[in-house]
């Protein structure tokens, strides 16, 4: 027995083990660049351009997680943000209808693919990875279709002001402290929890110590984006997605049952859980995301073209594997997705930076990647 | 007589414990070697040792393999000096041949190019000496468990093996194919070719063995000649204590019908035309533990597979639980209508390895428990550790990972996922395999436990002794058909054979 005990503990020690790995890559990274820019990168000009650069790729990181926690795989998101970033564009402009069914549209137009899409795997029996990859070639021949290959310039302010509104000092703060009274809130629920159910696992001062972790960070973040602009409205959505997230695999039964499918799909099956169902439904989630991240995306560069999102289905793919996420399924934190997004922004945000060659990101990305997932594997059998 | 192998004062060490603790062992030419012991014992690990899959340096101790010692850093050195093992899980690749697999990573070749004559030939010349009517050309994937079982033991004889390892190497077989393999090993041991052989099954073990030795937490208990041992004292050995009765007393009451299933028909997926369950009809009531023996393919656990509706072929019948009629469509109307499925093959079937005990225990029931749409840390945090120390799971936390657990504590586990669903009837299937005589006792002091609480109990068993011991009533089924029902009096392992050959 205490032979298998004591693999046990090593197992959780380098779960966590790797998110502070991650972290300390990011640390090391910024600081290489902000040496390297000599004193640029870290800067609240850049960290606020960062997050921008960050929330896109996120957005779709996020969905992407679930998916592939489940044991699928979508390649068809960057496809699938042109042709709803297009659909939008054309709904506000070519057809006239004002903001809100432009958003509408990109929203539905991205659900109702991650439906088809979803319904193909889930219940067609075709594998994931066939089924967006025809996706990959579908979506992109159809906004090609119906913009004549041309980029749709877009004009109305209300639509722009989601990729490049800042959200001004006031509201940013009042946004930061409803987030921490958040957070103090859910450490008094858990507190209370444990002590209603005599669980005996920590108690509240515990739980306050632990939330003083995520409010640090609360106040950091709001201090350096308003001591630039304030925080841009991608990035508050990028965050209220990530909560989202968070939430939805942590918090609900839903979210457990993603994990349990990518784990052992038989054994879900058998304990009485809609495999089917559950696949369906998380194509559909990071469909809503995909439209959401391709408003954010049309709106940055006030223009829809047909290429736009190209090999945006590999950043999001590297985000999450780079943040932990095994490609057989079953593991993987939508915290590790949106640090993976974060380390893959950084770099391409430092190197363009250090003008480095368009070749060189390329390597250099490729590199890393490669070797995050190396040193993970090195780092999992010791 | 040669000495094979020797091995002395092994002893080896995860961090923090002892898995083999100056263990000796040795073996003769044309030796049956049985090693015994409680899983976790140290049986595997010594054989890892052994193989190279632990390499010299990660253990201490020395072993000499005719009169040299050895010192492996790889598997395929151990390979290389006549050692073959079988191990229990098959390592055979499904979608390659009988006579690729036979000569896989040996294929006889000229600059790379595979002389594909020869690997057949030869194939066919190994499967004729073993006896074996299988076409060297046929996938393994097509073959059922048992055959493939076989040809593992052909493709440890082409690597001319003088010592041949073999772990538990019965669990899947039928009483048929355990003769053919025990054929084999006879022949093989007029070879001259050394056998350990790792078994919880003592019958096969004291049918085979020239000598035993019972490992016990990491340690050589003893090396006996088998005819100085039985049955009960190699248990005794085992456990380290005398064991009674492994059955508890029975004194269940009976009430009402809790299930009853009326013409129940399967076919096979792939199949449409071919019957796996025949028009069955039969009820448990509550308090009941009803037994379904039968052979391999006998249907068993296709019938519980049908009720639970996680059948994927076609299927008809009716099902009542509690006299009410349910339609029972997917495994989650079942659980809705009161059935739980403890199924065979927990590794595959059962649990999510990778996952923590309480991921898995709540998961059947994670709504009745946490609610429709949040989950409740809390709530699943006290239900996980009421059914551990109910189950007497041995583990540090409901946060113990489930696949680094003991086979018995992961059955445990499996066994409270399903009653945490509050089940008004328990189907088990296969719930004690593979597991040790301690957490089998534990396992059938449970299920008595259930039914005195008023559980009605289905419970499928290759084991006839299990059947024999815990049922109150038994089923007989033999290809699909119901061909015995006896009740605990009536029920004898003759009968019970007979009804399952169909000789009744």
């Amino acid at each position: 027995m205490a032979e298998t005990d004591k693999s046990n503990k090593i197992k959780l020690q380098t779960s966590s083990l790797r998110a502070y790995t991650m972290l300390g890559a990011l640390v090391v990274i910024w600081l290489f660049f902000h040496w390297q820019t000599e004193a640029i990168f870290l800067t609240p000009r850049n960290l606020s351009n960062l997050m921008l650069q960050t929330s896109v790729t996120g957005i779709i990181a996020i969905g992407m997680l679930m998916v592939i926690v489940s044991g699928n795989i979508d390649l068809s998101v960057g496809s699938l943000l042109a042709l709803a970033g297009g659909v939008a564009a054309i709904v506000l402009t070519k057809m006239g209808y004002g903001l809100v069914p432009a958003i509408l549209a990109a929203v539905a137009v991205g659900v109702l693919i991650g439906l088809f899409q979803g319904f193909l795997t889930a219940y067609g029996n075709i594998p994931a990875f066939i089924v967006t990859l025809g996706g990959l070639l579908a979506w992109r021949g159809a906004i090609k279709g119906i913009s004549g290959s041309e980029t749709i310039p877009i004009a109305d302010e209300g639509f722009k002001a989601i990729g490049q509104q800042y959200i001004d000092w006031r509201v940013s703060s009042v946004l930061a402290a409803i987030a921490i009274l958040a957070v103090l809130y859910f450490a008094f629920r858990k507190a209370k929890a444990q002590k209603d159910y005599d669980v005996g696992e920590s108690n509240l001062g515990k739980e306050l110590l632990n939330s003083m972790i995520p409010i640090v960070g609360i106040v950091l973040f709001t201090y350096v984006m308003i001591s630039y602009a304030g925080i841009p409205i991608p990035v508050l959505i990028f965050l209220a997605i990530a909560f989202l997230g968070f939430f939805i695999t942590n918090n609900t039964t839903f979210g457990r049952y993603i994990y349990a499918i990518g784990g052992n799909a038989e054994a879900a099956r058998l304990s009485g859980i809609n495999n089917k169902m559950v696949v369906l439904k998380v194509f559909a989630i990071l469909g809503v995301f995909v439209g959401i991240a391709s408003l954010i995306n049309t709106a940055r560069v006030a223009a829809a073209t047909p290429d736009a999102g190209t090999l945006l289905e590999l950043d999001a793919i590297a985000a999450c594997v780079i943040g932990g996420t095994s490609l057989m399924g079953g593991r993987g934190t939508v915290f590790g997705a949106c640090l993976g997004a974060l380390i893959m922004a950084s770099l391409d945000n430092g190197m363009s930076l250090l003008n480095y060659a368009d070749y060189t990101q390329e390597l250099i990305k490729g590199s890393i990647l490669v070797a995050a997932v190396g040193l993970d594997m090195i780092g999992r059998k010791s | 007589m040669k000495r094979l192998l020797e091995m002395k004062n092994i002893t080896k060490e995860f961090p923090g414990v002892k898995a083999l603790d100056d263990v000796n062992m040795d073996l003769i030419e044309g030796e049956f070697h049985s090693l015994v012991g409680e899983n976790g014992a140290g049986k595997s690990t010594l054989m890892k040792v052994l193989s190279g899959v632990y390499p010299y340096g990660e253990y201490e101790g020395e072993f000499f393999i005719s009169g040299d010692e050895k010192r492996f850093y790889t598997i395929r050195e151990a390979e290389d000096a006549g050692i073959a093992i079988i191990f229990q899980e098959l390592s055979l690749v499904k979608e390659l041949t009988v006579g690729e697999n036979i000569f896989l990573g040996r294929e006889p070749s000229k600059f790379g190019v595979i002389n594909w004559t020869e690997i057949y030939q030869k194939s066919a010349e190994l499967l004729k000496e073993l006896n074996l009517d299988i076409n060297p050309r046929t996938e393994v994937g097509n073959l059922g468990i048992g055959q493939q079982q076989l040809v593992e033991i052909a493709k440890a004889l082409s690597q001319d093996a003088k010592i041949l390892v073999l772990d538990e190497p019965t669990a899947a077989l039928t009483e048929s194919e355990v003769e053919i393999l025990f054929d084999i090993l006879r022949n093989l041991k007029k070879r001259g070719v050394g056998m350990i052989y790792i078994s919880h099954k003592l019958d096969e073990v004291f049918e085979m063995s020239d000598r035993i030795t019972v490992l016990r937490d990491g340690q050589t208990v003893a090396t006996h000649d088998a005819s100085e041992l039985d049955k009960d004292k190699v248990i005794a050995l085992m456990v380290g204590r005398e064991v009674g009765d492994i059955f508890p007393e029975t004194t269940h009451e009976f009430g009402k019908v809790a299930l009853e299933v009326k013409n129940l028909n399967a076919f096979e997926a792939e199949h449409p035309d071919k019957k796996l369950v025949d028009n069955i009809s039969f009820n448990v009531r509550k308090g009941e533990v009803l037994g379904i023996s039968g052979l391999m393919g006998a249907g068993r656990s296709e019938l519980l597979t049908v009720i639970f509706g996680a059948w994927k072929g076609k299927s008809s019948g009716e099902v009542f639980v509690e006299g009410q009629k349910v339609s029972i469509s997917s495994p989650k109307d079942a659980i809705a209508a009161g059935i739980g499925f403890v199924t065979e093959d927990r590794k595959r079937y059962g649990l999510i390895l990778d996952q923590t005990i309480m991921d898995n225990s709540t998961l059947a029931g994670l709504k009745q428990i946490s609610g429709n749409f949040l989950t409740h840390r809390s709530r699943e945090l006290v239900a996980t550790k009421n059914a551990m120390s109910s189950l007497k799971v041995k583990a540090n936390s409901p946060m113990t990972v489930a696949g680094t657990l003991s086979g018995g504590n992961q059955q445990k586990v499996v066994l409270g996922k399903w009653l945490l669903t509050n089940p008004k009837v328990l189907f088990l299937d296969e719930p004690t395999r593979g597991i040790d005589v301690g957490a089998k006792q534990e396992i059938y002091a449970e299920i008595n436990k259930l039914a005195e609480e008023g559980l009605a109990i289905v419970m499928v068993s290759s084991e006839l002794p299990e059947v024999l011991g815990l049922s109150d009533r038994i089923l007989v089924l033999h290809e699909g058909h119901l061909t015995g029902e006896f009740t605990k009096e009536e029920a004898t392992p003759e009968k019970v054979m007979a009804a399952a050959t169909g000789t009744l």
